[in-house]
């Protein structure tokens, strides 16, 4: 029986916070309590069901769902020659980055539950983000090129809908205008490389298309045109411009949430590249590519966050930072494309600098979120002296500090350090740069703490009080995983990060199942 | 109908790069936010007149079943995909045009220029 549950929890992980998008409008009709209870059983179901999927694909490895079908299993139908059906293909790097995913939003929800209760129009902003939920772990479970095109769509108009949360707000509008035009955009050249590939292999299926694929020069089109719609997506330079802005006006906990979207658009980068493309492609000149790219973004990230003075915009351009560095280890990755050596090693510095990612961030975007809520600013230059009210959530975001400049002992220096050292095996320019910029980085997050924390207690802010201790409970939980993973690091590299990384360079495996 | 005496060559081709072209300038170059959304629709509709163009098949008819001839039938999924990504399409349309509508009614103006407290 409980096996039975398993084979369908692919879709069901999908199909349960898309079913909460719509019905959660219907019980916030009821009341916001009812609303609440409702929202909170639907994640922690959701959350059992991926933690389940996750322990079964750790110990038996990947598995397929095909929709529609009269078995899970079955994705080629009775006397077809190929897939016609959309298939979810959830192996072990899709696991991992769902399991970030729900337990991101689950996080995020209770944090939401006070931090977003004295603004009117919650219902919506629930069902939004239950969408964009929906969509993330749609992006992340399906095996289906098309499929993934809709998902990136629906993660794109909730996520929109969410950054112009302020409608009272010019700002607000303006950024959800930006991130509605490069998301839609960035889809749409996903649907582009999607009809390249369907003329000429008629098949929508990524494993299968890995399998049959010439290499075309259509092909190559269709590679170029994708890198540049997740790369975009995923908020690397050059189109960086509109991550912070969309950071900087959303609210906190959406901030966050959106974090985890930009990290599944990378999902699909990796997909590409790795399992679609895999060495068919001159991985050597892609790599560099990649790694390149991701050295610009670091650069560009962290040299204007610099010079920010709003706080949720500072973060903002800490991000693209951040996704360069992924950018950087991964692209190395790639241009090794090996199980063994600093190649393999970059590869898994940075699928665990995508987990340190989103816990790093989405801790300093709820304690933005925290500030706002507790004084109702983010300008840098009119905050200060919160420490003195505000004593947890300065202590959170110390420890958000040290882990997103890579100190010891928090996350963000596992796997910089990871990096760092694989790095310089490839070029180790590459590396020094990036070891420079984490120390600007330091001295970004040190600004901020001297700005918004410290100094002297500020007269209309002597009565601000603490948040509320659920929001305070968010944060210490996301602050307690940052100390773990950086105290044993080991063990998160071994269980979690090495079977995702070998997910990536066996390709066999995933498009053998098709 | 006699489909092979309605031979186009490639001009739907021709016509989807016309259209994404067209579409991109207006994203880059046009300040009027009404114009930026024209461009992402004419993307759009570039891209499906693609995916359509894809779906034809020389001598095949369409999949409809009712006093349908006995030759071939084409397989429908260009013609699913592009449905799906129309009515995507309308709703990216719907959602762009609100916050145009939203940056109006707070600046008083669609100018791309004068829109601009976001920058640095």
């Amino acid at each position: 029986m409980f096996e039975n549950l398993v084979m369908h929890l692919p879709i069901l992980i999908i199909v349960i916070p898309l079913f909460g998008a719509f019905a959660i409008y219907l019980f916030g009709k009821v009341s916001d309590k009812a609303r609440n209870i409702f929202a909170f059983i639907l994640l922690g179901v959701t959350e059992f069901l991926v933690l389940v999927l996750g322990k079964d694909i750790y110990t038996n490895g990947l598995r397929v769902y095909t929709l529609g079908a009269t078995s899970a299993e079955m994705t080629t139908p009775a006397n077809y020659i190929m897939p016609v059906r959309i298939i979810l293909v959830v192996d072990a790097l899709s696991i991992f980055m769902g399991i970030i995913t729900v337990t991101i939003a689950f996080l995020i929800f209770i944090f939401s539950l006070k931090s977003m209760k004295e603004y009117s129009g919650t219902d919506k902003y629930y069902t939004l983000m239950f969408l964009l939920l929906a969509g993330i772990i749609g992006i992340e479970f399906t095996g289906d090129l098309f499929n993934l095109f809709v998902f990136l769509e629906i993660a794109t108009i909730a996520g929109a809908a969410l950054v112009a949360f302020f409608t009272h707000k010019a700002e607000s509008a303006e950024a959800a205008f930006k991130y509605v035009v490069i998301g839609s955009l960035s889809a749409l050249l996903v649907l582009f490389a999607v009809a390249l590939f369907y003329g000429q292999y008629d098949a929508l299926n990524i494993g299968y298309l890995g399998n049959v694929m010439e290499h075309s020069f259509l092909d190559k089109i269709a590679f170029g045109v994708l890198l540049t719609a997740f790369a975009m997506k995923a908020g690397s330079v050059p189109m960086h411009m509109w991550k912070p802005d969309a950071y900087g006006e959303a609210p906190g906990p959406v901030a966050a949430m959106l974090v985890t979207a930009s990290l599944a658009s990378m999902y699909a980068l990796l997909r590409v590249c790795f399992t679609l493309y895999g060495r068919g492609l001159n991985t050597e000149v892609i790599g560099w590519i990649i790694a390149v790219l991701g050295l610009l973004s670091i650069f560009v990230g962290v040299s204007m966050a610099l010079i920010q003075n709003n706080f949720g915009r500072l973060i903002g351009y800490t991000a693209v930072a951040e996704v360069g560095f992924i950018l950087l280890a991964v692209g190395v990755g790639f241009a090794e494309f090996s199980s063994t050596g600093f190649g393999f090693i970059a590869l898994q510095a940075g699928l665990f600098h995508i987990l340190n990612d989103a816990l790093d961030l989405g801790l300093l975007f709820l304690v933005s979120g925290a500030v706002l809520h507790a004084t109702g600013k983010r300008n840098l230059n009119e905050l200060g002296g919160l420490a003195r009210n505000m004593k947890y959530t300065c202590i959170f975001f110390i420890l958000g500090l040290c882990a997103v400049a890579g100190l010891p002992p928090m996350n963000g220096f596992a796997s910089k350090l990871m990096i760092y050292e694989s790095v310089y095996q490839f070029n180790p320019v590459f590396s020094i740069i990036a070891i420079l910029a984490s120390i600007f980085m330091l001295a970004v997050f040190v600004k901020v703490l001297y700005s918004v924390f410290l100094g002297p207690e500020l007269k209309e802010f002597s009565s601000v009080k603490e948040v509320p201790a659920s929001m305070l409970l968010v944060m210490g939980v996301i602050a307690v995983l940052i100390i773990v993973i950086g105290l044993c690091p080991d063990i998160f590299v071994n269980w979690v990060i090495n079977p995702a990384a070998r997910a990536l360079i066996d390709y066999g495996i995933y498009r053998g199942m098709i | 109908m006699n489909i092979e005496s309605s031979a186009i060559f490639n001009l739907p081709f021709i016509t989807v790069v016309v259209l994404i072209g067209i579409g991109l300038y207006a994203l880059m170059f046009k300040r009027n936010l009404i114009k930026i959304v024209i461009g992402i629709t004419l993307i759009e509709s570039g891209v499906n007149l693609f995916l359509i163009s894809l779906g034809y098949r020389k001598g095949c008819y369409a999949p409809i079943y009712t006093n349908a001839p006995t030759t071939a039938m084409v397989f429908p999924i260009p013609q699913a995909l592009t449905l799906t990504s129309i009515v995507i399409g309308f709703a990216v349309t719907a959602l762009m045009l609100s916050f145009a509508v939203l940056i109006y009614k707070n600046y008083g103006t669609i100018n791309a220029v004068k829109t601009r407290r976001l920058k640095g």
